[in-house]
């Protein structure tokens, strides 16, 4: 696609001036901010940007919650040709630091006082950043800071040098082009510093259309804008689809509100990572078993008819007029209405990705009639390698290759991707780019994976993390990791774990209990608990957990390739791994070398076959103290099963 | 951060004295209270602290002693008056509606403002109602606060539902509602964990910044009153002891003997 973001926001000005870009809920109600206001925003931001010496492709960082006046401020950078990097808004300061110095960013553009702060108390660090602007005042009227000012100044400036300079603006778009960069994404990493994953318009926009083609996406699809602007799948779902499509990107009030905001804009295209449909699920569970008896009773039995009925209609398979029948009824009682509550009535078109979603929750979205579906993608790939198509989902695979993508397995066992939408390279990062791409434009994309027999990609883990058994009973077999970590977390009551076993003659386990689950599961049986620590303490806990791991063990028991990786000891951990302590990343992806040096004693007592084990962990409060919390951890062991030699495939 | 801009005394209270019975609620007590400051009020448990206020509020008449407020001095005032003068307060043990919504609660602090009457309210035409538009009106400046406490996600959410912490802070929203010159805030953070706490400081500091609302503040948490006051006034048995600057009072040797004991 041969255009830029700024010029497909003006296309759609022109075509459509008066149709809905953007909506936000403002004092409780939804404001509606036309195309045409749009491109009035971004050419008073742009000129007020050009005025404060914004040059061709400079770098401006964006922090913030999902704003219209945000948005309008990434357009407004890329019409001058400058770069916007989006960072994640609940990051701390400190970690802004290395992307900032990074970039040589001059310029800031945040939401509010939170921001402001944070950007203020790094400037002695950076030196170069400069000028910030806010867009919401509140808390700010008393500062005084040189080079901070409100976005609302900004744009009247702009408004003054537009008025005397009319057509300034479509010949500064003009200028631009698609092969220039467009916007710049730091990775998280799961070690070292971030990486900066440099797009073009070009990159971005050409899998935003293939996007659209796939899903025969129109200008009248609704989404709802709530993931962080800094993560890339955002950028491609309410970004650059929203210019490539036209549709309407509704903003919610705040984070609190997202489930109240979903239920009154009913998204037709709804993207989500696993957690969140796995959060919204829990949350209609709990509410069920507070239901009177004919409730839970109804839901119970139409419930299973979904189950056996729901997919098979999604699929387009055949389905007997008394299973229709059923299932109809179902859904007039209690599918529609579940749907209605969850805010996916609409809904047309759902993905999840980012990580693996369990079986049951998978399949729980699709049989009360949504139809929810995987891809595959990367920030490196601007997100579209691969998607399912409608009729051909599956739970354990992510989908085909679509449009433009080549994709091979090398020797190692490694996917690799060539599509238009790969990375220019890692900003000022030369060796790191050369490691991911090669001379002939393959991208190594670091899963291990492989092509089934209808075409399909499954992958198995991160390749760096597939390692091998030594010694012991498996000796030699392979290792997944993740596999086995994913396996555990479809559990309800498991909210992370962290397996080991490479190099080492056995698989053991970090089970981390999921606080909500494991906690109205408590209540239900009586069993009283003072926080998190005294929880995952219990014995009964304990017993819990270890009846998922044995099933987990039975299923991987099924599966020759990994039937060595079932999980023969674990424990219980007293408090939950969080991105502030840095155990996991800012996209909730665990850390298992930092988890595995923290808790080196705890693994030690795994494998040196200790009954229980004492530590004392350092941990950060959200208010930026720190404290620590100390327990004497219980060591379990799990029952593991011969494997089973079947050509049936694990669940 | 700029200084905020400290006023003229906007409130005095003078000489006053407050008995039960024979119990000597209050003994000959005088404060002032400058315009946009944040004023505490500290003491022991059964210094005087909410007797204080509620003379200050309308609620209790003292026997002796004048309140100035805005140039005028009375004597005595019922609370109506005083809230129409322009002080709203909020109470140690809530007192919302717990059955009602957020939204509602804090709409009833819109009461005194709202000028149609009963039939005009109970009889509207669809077209256009002065009781409509007003409501429309009311409205807004609720959502305002809304927006402005960060309780977006609870608006049709029943008050008795929410956590305390929550509930305190839609108390301080229904004060807010009446736009008051002057807020009297008794304990606000009473039984909150730290975070609340360190979330209802940053409001009422907030309110004080961007209302420009006179705060007079009932609290136990040293902590937070160093932090956060202007200056403020120590009560023991119904006697002032000090008053000054959080600085000053610190280094008052009565204050010290009241809140620590002494040797002898």
């Amino acid at each position: 696609m041969q255009t830029t973001f700024p010029r497909l926001m003006l296309d759609h000005a022109k075509q459509r001036p008066q149709a809905a870009a953007l909506r936000e809920k403002v004092y409780g109600i939804w404001q509606t901010t036309s195309w045409r206001e749009l491109a009035l925003q971004v050419q008073h931001l742009a000129a007020g940007l050009a005025e404060a010496g914004l040059q061709r492709g400079e770098h401006v960082v964006v922090v913030g919650d999902n704003r219209p006046r945000l948005y309008a401020a990434m357009l407004a950078a890329q019409s001058l040709g400058a770069v916007p990097v989006p960072l994640y808004q609940d990051a701390a300061a400190t970690e802004y630091e290395f992307p900032i110095n990074n970039a040589e960013v001059r310029f800031a553009i945040v939401e509010d006082q939170e921001q402001v702060d944070k950007m203020l108390e790094l400037r002695e660090r950076c030196p170069l950043l400069s000028r910030i602007w806010f867009d919401q005042e509140r808390g700010l009227r008393n500062y005084d800071e040189p080079g901070l000012t409100s976005l609302d100044a900004l744009t009247q400036s702009g408004k003054n040098f537009i008025s005397q300079h009319a057509g300034w603006f479509e010949q500064q778009v003009a200028q631009g082009r698609p092969d220039e960069v467009a916007a710049m994404f730091f990775t998280s990493g799961t070690t070292g510093n971030p990486k900066g994953v440099v797009h073009t318009h070009f990159s971005l926009l050409d899998r935003a259309a293939a996007g659209k083609k796939f899903d025969k996406l129109t200008a009248d699809e609704e989404v709802l804008a709530y993931l962080p602007l800094a993560w890339i799948g955002q950028n491609i779902f309410s970004y650059a689809q929203w210019l490539t499509c036209g549709y309407v990107v509704n903003c919610p009030e705040n984070g609190s509100t997202v489930t109240i905001d979903l239920k009154e804009i009913g998204p037709t295209y709804y993207f989500a990572p696993p957690r969140v449909f796995e959060d919204l699920l829990t949350a209609v569970m709990i509410r069920m078993e507070d239901a009177g008896s004919l409730k839970r009773g109804l839901f119970k039995h139409f419930m299973a008819v979904a189950k056996e009925v729901g997919p098979k209609l999604l699929d387009g398979q055949v389905v007997g007029w008394l299973d229709k029948l059923r299932y109809r009824l179902g859904d007039l009682l209690i599918y529609g209405p579940l749907r209605n509550t969850l805010g996916f009535s609409r809904v047309r078109v759902a993905y999840t990705a980012g990580e693996a979603i369990g079986p049951d929750l998978f399949t729980f979205y699709r049989s009360i009639g949504i139809n929810l579906k995987q891809l595959y993608g990367s920030t490196e790939t601007a997100v579209f390698v691969c998607l399912q198509p409608d009729h051909e989902v599956r739970a354990d695979t992510v989908g085909v290759p679509i449009d433009g993508v080549e994709l091979k397995v090398s020797d190692s066992g490694e996917i690799m991707v060539r599509s238009p939408g790969l990375l220019q390279g890692y900003y000022k990062n030369p060796e790191a780019t050369a490691e991911v791409l090669t001379a002939d434009g393959w991208y190594h994309t670091g899963d291990a994976g492989f092509l089934d027999g209808s075409g399909h990609l499954k992958i198995i883990d991160r390749a760096k993390d597939v390692g091998k058994l030594f010694g012991g009973a498996n000796d030699g077999a392979m290792f997944a990791p993740k596999y086995v970590e994913n396996k555990l977390k479809f559990f309800p009551y498991i909210k992370e774990a962290v397996a080991f076993g490479n190099r080492r003659d056995k698989v053991c386990a970090f089970i981390n209990i999921d606080f909500e689950a494991v906690g109205n599961w408590a209540e239900r049986q009586n069993l009283s608990y003072a926080g998190y620590t005294d929880l995952a303490a219990k014995k009964e806990v304990l017993s819990l957990v270890r009846d998922c791991v044995q099933q987990v063990n039975g299923d991987l028991a099924h599966d020759p390739m990994l039937a060595g990786s079932q999980v023969h000891r674990f424990i219980v951990l007293h408090k939950e791994l969080d991105a502030d302590d840095g155990e996991l990343t800012r996209t909730r992806k665990v850390r298992r070398g930092t988890i595995g040096d923290k808790y080196q004693v705890l693994v030690d007592a795994m494998y040196a076959g200790k009954h229980e084990q004492f530590i004392e962990t350092a941990v950060k409060f959200e208010d930026g103290r720190s404290g620590s919390v100390s327990a004497t951890l219980p060591v379990a062991d799990a029952e593991t099963f011969a494997a089973v030699a079947t050509l049936k495939k694990a669940a | 951060m700029a200084q905020r801009k400290i006023g003229d005394v906007i409130l005095e209270v003078k000489n006053i004295s407050l008995r039960f019975g024979g119990v000597n609620a209050l003994t000959d007590i005088s404060l002032d209270v400058r315009e946009h400051e944040v004023r505490a009020i500290i003491g022991p448990n059964g210094a005087g602290k909410s007797s204080m206020l509620n003379c200050i509020n309308g609620v209790y008449i003292p026997q002796e002693g004048q309140i100035t407020f805005k140039g005028k001095s009375f004597s005595h005032m019922n609370s109506r008056q005083v809230a129409e003068m322009g002080v709203a307060r909020t109470f140690q043990n809530l007192a919302l509606f717990k059955g009602m919504s957020v939204l509602d609660n804090i709409m009833s602090g819109r009461n005194l403002r709202m000028k149609t009457n009963i039939f005009q309210q109970a009889f509207r035409n669809p077209w256009w109602s002065a009781a409509e538009r007003e409501e429309g009106e009311h409205r807004e400046v609720v959502e305002k606060i809304i927006d402005f406490l960060e309780i977006q996600a609870y608006r049709k959410t029943p008050v008795g539902r929410l956590p305390y912490g929550l509930q305190k802070r839609v108390d301080l929203g229904r004060a807010l509602a009446m736009e008051p010159s002057v807020l009297l805030l008794d304990e606000p953070m009473a039984g909150m964990n730290v975070e609340e706490k360190q979330d209802m400081s940053r409001f009422v500091l907030d309110v004080n910044d961007e209302f420009g609302t006179t705060i007079v503040l009932i609290e136990h948490d040293m902590g937070v009153v160093m932090d956060i006051s202007d200056r403020i006034v120590v009560l023991d048995y119904g006697k002032k002891i000090g008053d000054g600057t959080p600085a000053e009072v610190r280094a008052n040797p009565e204050v010290i003997a009241a809140y620590l004991g002494t040797s002898d």
